[in-house]
């Protein structure tokens, strides 16, 4: 009836789990009375969870990331605890349970917090930017949002019934093989990753079809914002290597449950195949997690310089360059496999060659900055920060793009080094960054900046005090996922990378006190125009929080910097001669329902509860279906409701929160051109 | 700290192919000398002067760590005026400063474009080239051409340990390894359980090691000496622990070796294999005085369809496994 | 009675627009589905040799069966051409006649495959039998269950144009699938001429 699910599965095996899993546990309790107290639970259910409005999927995409980022961190900051303390003893975490703490690690930050994280910015976000009123596909954005949560959702609960995969974010067979892991942990693995892997394939889709089909009237492609020219190209990635994930996930799920060979040692398995097929999803899914950031750095770097971003053209070849260079590469994460000199010469130049395209945005940047007028916002304070700290892993990068220096550094903490100089500063910078910048506009008001400071301090010294000392300890020939060591000059590095990881713990904190002082004192911090900063993209023309539709009226755009182009015009804050009737999408519980079905699936499967995943299974299918057959999605919002809204907007706004323009007026422009905040 | 490549005698001799790093050395001679020299001070002191990838012992862990230096040498073109421009315009242009100057639609320059695709691009095509060399000549594959013949050792991946055969003595060992200083020590690599890695980071790079596939790994030492190596691909419980000692040793103290491993009483015969090949952590070090026939060619042979009976019982017990 | 007239208006609008996008977003999604056959090719050619102790293709495939599969999909192909021609005439009755006739060539397909496959498990060649099996049911039958759901997809439409006649949402709908199943037809010559033939060779 339970298949393998017995008592067994509670983690009573170590006090650490227990407490875990005590945590996961009391935690999920306490939000569930804090909603009962608060009588949350209407608002929580019509207005958020089965909303289709891309800006409150967006918004609940973040605060899944931020959730799990936690969860994430807490793995980290035990792996270096015990790493700081295990010299020739066997610390505080017995073998097992470290080996499930870095293979969660892994898994969280990359599927849970980073893909949440962007992909809920990018919703918040890339509607605005190209002045639509909603995503191309609302219901299957809030079915994508659902499977991710079902897929943490399955990672949260492998902490308390059961355990997680002992075999590395990367699962490699045949160690990940049933033979050599019998247990439950790979399988919860395996379907967090199929799981989620489906709705983030969905949200690829659905944000290919956004960009190309919902640009507004004059949105060219090469007047988009660059945020919005990298979300088109981490799409198409999602679009191609997705799909890999999801073959190479479900072969191996084959392997586990049903006995087939793809992977295992002997019957005619081939791990080498799992290799490469893993790598295919896995080094453009690099770039999927990294672009995305590297888009707000281009937005925030032009706007808190107060210039135009310099190499407009430079920096969307050099993206596409980077996306489809990013599918050539891939072969570079095993050349000790044992390929001809001849392929893994050709895999290393290609790999290096990303490098240029890569050094070009940097440089853009960088000349963006030149002649400008830089404002220490946090969001620019990040982006200073990860410019410097990039280029450094950019250079480890090159050199483990070398297939000889590789054979030296591979599977060493050189490597996880060098991966972790690359995905905080370049991908969760930016993703802070964008949480610094943006959340006015998705909340209505501004994050305090002190803290913000503070939290950009914390962790970028955090950053360094931990990942610098792994570098060195590669070149002393330390291997990863060493849950002990012999060698007690390593253990002065292991104790300073400790205290980093501390250090990045009080970046933490100070983000959540962030959050509190700015919620505490979000009145005083309103953002009245929509534009707090100044910007220059379409995403400041809408007003904080946006209105259901975003704009009243298309607008019409003449410029990459459309709506900084709108207020030197003096056309930004007008209202149009008559508002027209507007259609949305009407809120579906169907979103939900499939989210909790896919984890209902995920949980039958790890645990071999078959008829359950039968019902599931047809459960969702049932749902696909009624939504198949459903004509009536939308509702109309009339012309007299979207005045009104309209209406109390732009009586707020008085001249004195309008910008100052007179500064970007086009020297030798005829005069007398009507300026925002002159008027 | 004498012994850290700057001698370019070390790549002579015996070891003729890998000439590239002495035209990396004398083209970037300044640079190296003050580089290696102020770290060489400054390593000492953080505990690095044995860090084996930074101070080898061998001429192709040489060779890969000099390409390594000189990447990273050249990467420093664009790398420092990177870092110290950006820390420079954020200084100079920061907005409580008016006396910079504001060009506030200035939104781009050919001439700047051209210098920064074209720079990059130029140093990616050098080590391009240089990739393309050193990975051909750094194969791990590859045979290193000596006057003395190489050394064979088939080294097989166990559950946590390492197991070396040596063909030309008839002996075996479990977690150490010994070969003669002056040869060039040829490894033929499999594995009987997951996937694993096997490196000896002071002599030179890695090879993976995986059941039914044989991979091999060529190496040599610059002069007699003891290098820690170890699996470096994570492979259970017992992975920490998985680690052993290989002996470079003289010829006195290389016949002294055979001559001590070949009075050991016990055999590794099929039964044994079958003990040895159960799970164990930090297994001690285990002298065999021999081992079963084609031992190695069996245990690749286990992951191959077998067709018909089995030509020995030692096959039977080694391809079936203990059942 | 202006104001919902114009609201109809809006909302027709509307709908044409999101119908566009949703058939440039099933091409799309038809590409990232490619891209799963695509791998389940490259595996198969990977491990295609790797029988083990188990059959070869040589001793399993029966080209004759093959041929009989691939006429009831390649007709089924036909027939939804039909159903496409006369959706584009309006004739609602043909339509559903095409589309009753497409899903028995499907479900004929699929029994044919099913009885191919069974007949390979009771010979001891089930996919838990060697790499090479574990490919070939992984891909033929990811393709079947393609198959399988395009099947579910005509039962509903069939029932979607009873009930609804051809509206506007319906004919699009009708569009996507055909193309759904169309694609199935190309990635099964795709399997006939990577898997079977070269097999049997």
């Amino acid at each position: 009836m339970l298949g393998r699910l017995t008592l067994d599965a509670i983690p009573l095996y170590s006090w650490v789990a227990m407490g875990g899993a005590a945590v996961t546990v009391g935690g999920g309790i306490a939000v569930f009375l804090l909603i009962t107290y608060l009588r949350a639970w209407k608002v929580l259910w019509t207005d958020w969870l089965t909303s289709v409005d891309h800006k409150k999927i967006g918004i609940m995409y973040v605060v899944l990331a931020l959730v799990m980022l936690v969860r994430g961190f807490v793995d980290a900051l035990m792996m270096r605890a015990q790493q700081a303390v295990a010299l020739n003893n066997e610390g505080y975490l017995p073998p097992e349970h470290f080996e499930q703490i870095f293979s969660s690690h892994g898994t969280i930050m990359i599927f849970f917090v980073a893909m949440p994280f962007l992909t809920g910015l990018i919703n918040i976000i890339v509607p605005q930017q190209i002045g639509a009123r909603d995503v191309a596909f609302p219901f299957l954005n809030s079915v994508s949002l659902w499977l991710t949560a079902a897929g943490a959702a399955l990672v949260l609960v492998s902490l308390v019934v059961g355990k997680f995969s002992t075999a590395g974010w990367t699962g490699y067979p045949p160690y990940s093989g049933i033979e050599y892991n019998p247990g439950v942990g790979v399988d919860y693995w395996l379907w967090a990753l199929i799981v989620s892997g489906v709705g983030s394939t969905a949200s690829g889709i659905n944000f290919i079809v956004t960009i190309v089909k919902n640009r507004c009237p004059g949105m060219t492609y090469m007047r988009m914002p660059m945020f919005t020219w990298t979300t088109l190209c981490i799409s198409i990635l999602i679009a191609f290597a997705f799909p890999a994930l999801t073959v190479v996930a479900a072969q191996l799920t084959l392997d586990r449950t049903l006995g087939f060979h793809f992977f295992t040692n002997g019957d005619g398995g081939n791990m080498m195949l799992f290799a490469n097929l893993l790598w295919i999803w896995g080094h453009p899914e690099v770039y999927i997690l990294i672009l995305p950031a590297f888009g707000i750095f281009s937005e925030v770097v032009a706007t808190f310089s107060r210039k135009r971003l310099f190499g407009y053209k430079s920096l969307v070849y050099a993206t596409a360059c980077i996306a489809i260079l990013s599918f050539t590469v891939w072969l570079h994460h095993f050349f000790t496999m044992g390929s001809s000199a001849n392929v893994n010469a050709v895999f290393g130049i290609a790999t290096m060659i990303i490098a240029v395209p890569t050094g070009v945005k940097i440089f853009d940047w960088m000349f963006t900055m030149y002649r400008g007028r830089i404002e220490f916002h946090p969001s620019m304070v990040f982006t200073i920060g990860f410019m410097v700290t990039f280029v450094i892993g950019g250079v480890t990068g090159v050199l483990l793009a070398l297939p000889p220096a590789d054979y030296l550094m591979h599977n060493s903490t050189f490597l996880v080094a060098h991966f972790h100089n690359m995905l905080i500063p370049g991908a969760l910078f930016g993703y802070f960054a964008g949480l610094n910048y943006w959340f006015p506009k998705a909340f209505g008001f501004k994050l305090d900046a002190k803290w913000g400071i503070r939290s950009f301090w914390f962790w970028i010294i955090g950053f360094y005090l931990a990942f610098m000392p792994l570098y060195v300890l590669g070149f002393m020939g330390m291997s990863r996922r060493m849950e002990h060591y012999a060698d007690p000059n390593w253990q002065p590095y292991l104790i300073v990378a400790a205290l980093g990881a501390i250090c990045v713990l009080c970046g933490i904190i100070c983000i959540a006190i962030q959050l509190y002082v700015s919620a505490k004192n979000w009145g005083s911090a309103r953002d009245i125009t929509g534009d707090p900063w100044n910007g220059r993209t379409l995403d400041w023309a809408t007003s904080s929080p946006p209105a259901p539709y975003n704009f009243a009226v298309q607008p019409d755009v003449r410029d990459i910097d459309a709506f900084h182009d709108m207020k030197i015009r003096g056309v930004a804050y007008q209202a149009p001669a008559n508002y027209e009737d507007i259609v949305m999408p009407k809120s579906s519980a169907l979103g939900p329902i499939i989210g909790a079905l896919g984890f209902v699936l995920g949980f039958a499967f790890v645990w071999y509860i078959w008829w359950l995943a039968a019902l599931a299974l047809v459960l969702g299918l049932v749902c696909v279906g009624i939504r198949a057959c459903d004509d009536d999605t939308d509702f109309v919002m009339p012309a007299s409701e979207v005045a009104k809204i309209e209406g109390a907007r732009l009586a707020q706004i008085t001249a004195a929160d309008m910008h100052d323009m007179q500064d970007f007026v086009p020297v030798g422009a005829a005069s007398g051109a009507p300026l925002a905040g002159r008027v | 700290m004498t012994d850290t490549g700057l001698s370019p005698s070390l790549l002579g001799g015996a070891y003729k192919n890998v000439n590239t790093a002495r035209s990396f050395r004398s083209s970037l001679k300044p640079v190296w000398i003050v580089g290696i020299l102020g770290m060489c001070l400054f390593l000492q002191g953080c505990g690095l002067s044995d860090a084996p990838v930074l101070f080898p012992k061998g001429p192709i862990a040489l060779a890969e760590r000099n390409l390594l230096f000189t990447a990273f040498a050249l990467m420093m073109i664009v790398a420092i005026p990177a870092i110290v421009l950006t820390l420079f315009f954020v200084w100079r242009y920061r907005s409580g400063t008016k006396k910079a100057a504001y060009t506030p639609d200035w939104e781009g320059s050919w001439k700047v474009e051209t210098v920064i695709w074209l720079v990059p691009a130029a140093i990616i095509v050098v080590l391009g080239t240089l990739v393309w060399e050193t990975t051909h000549k750094l194969d791990p594959y590859r045979e290193i051409e000596s006057d003395k013949p190489a050394f064979q050792v088939q080294a097989i991946a166990l559950d946590w340990k390492w197991l070396f055969l040596y063909p030309e003595l008839g002996v075996a060992t479990v977690n150490e390894l010994a070969f003669p200083a002056d040869r060039p020590l040829a490894i033929e690599i499999t594995s009987d359980t997951v996937m694993n890695s096997l490196m000896i980071p002071a002599l030179g790079g890695q090879i993976y090691a995986m059941a039914g596939m044989r991979s091999e790994l060529h190496l040599l030492a610059d002069e007699p000496g003891v290098f820690t190596g170890r699996n470096t691909m994570y492979s259970g419980d017992g992975f920490p622990d998985q680690h052993f000692k290989a002996h470079a040793l003289s010829e006195d103290g290389f016949a002294d070796w055979k001559d001590k491993v070949s009075a050991e009483a016990a055999t590794l015969d099929a039964e044994t294999y079958l003990e040895l090949h159960k799970q164990s952590v930090a297994n001690p070090v285990t002298y065999y005085s021999s081992f079963e026939t084609d031992l190695f060619s069996l245990i690749l042979r286990k992951y191959s369809p077998i067709v018909g009976p089995y030509e020995s019982r030692a096959a039977e017990l080694i391809c079936r496994g203990a059942a | 009675m202006t104001e919902t007239v114009m609201a109809d208006d809006i909302l027709e609008h509307e709908e044409k627009k999101s119908l566009e996008s949703r058939e440039f977003g099933f091409w799309v999604y038809l590409m990232t589905d490619a891209v799963i056959f695509a791998l389940l090719f490259a595996s198969y050619v990977v491990l295609s040799k790797n029988s083990a102790a188990g059959p070869t293709s040589k001793e399993l495939f029966d080209l004759g069966h093959t041929a009989g599969e691939t006429a009831l999909l390649l007709f089924s192909s036909l027939t939804f051409g039909f159903a496409t021609i006369a959706m584009a005439a309006g004739q609602a009755g043909r339509v559903v006649q095409w589309l009753i006739v497409t899903l028995l060539l499907g479900l004929g397909f699929l029994a044919m495959e099913i009885i191919e496959f069974h007949g390979m498990i009771a010979q001891g060649a089930g996919p838990g039998t060697s790499g090479f099996l574990s490919a070939f049911f992984t891909l033929v039958g990811t393709h079947g269950l393609h198959v399988a759901f395009g099947a579910v997809g005509i039962c509903v439409m069939i029932g979607q144009v009873l009930v609804k006649g051809l509206t506007l949402p319906v004919r699009s709908r009708l569009f996507r699938l055909g193309l759904f199943w169309h694609f199935l037809d190309i990635v099964w010559i795709g399997i006939f001429s990577v898997v079977y033939l070269p097999g049997v060779m």
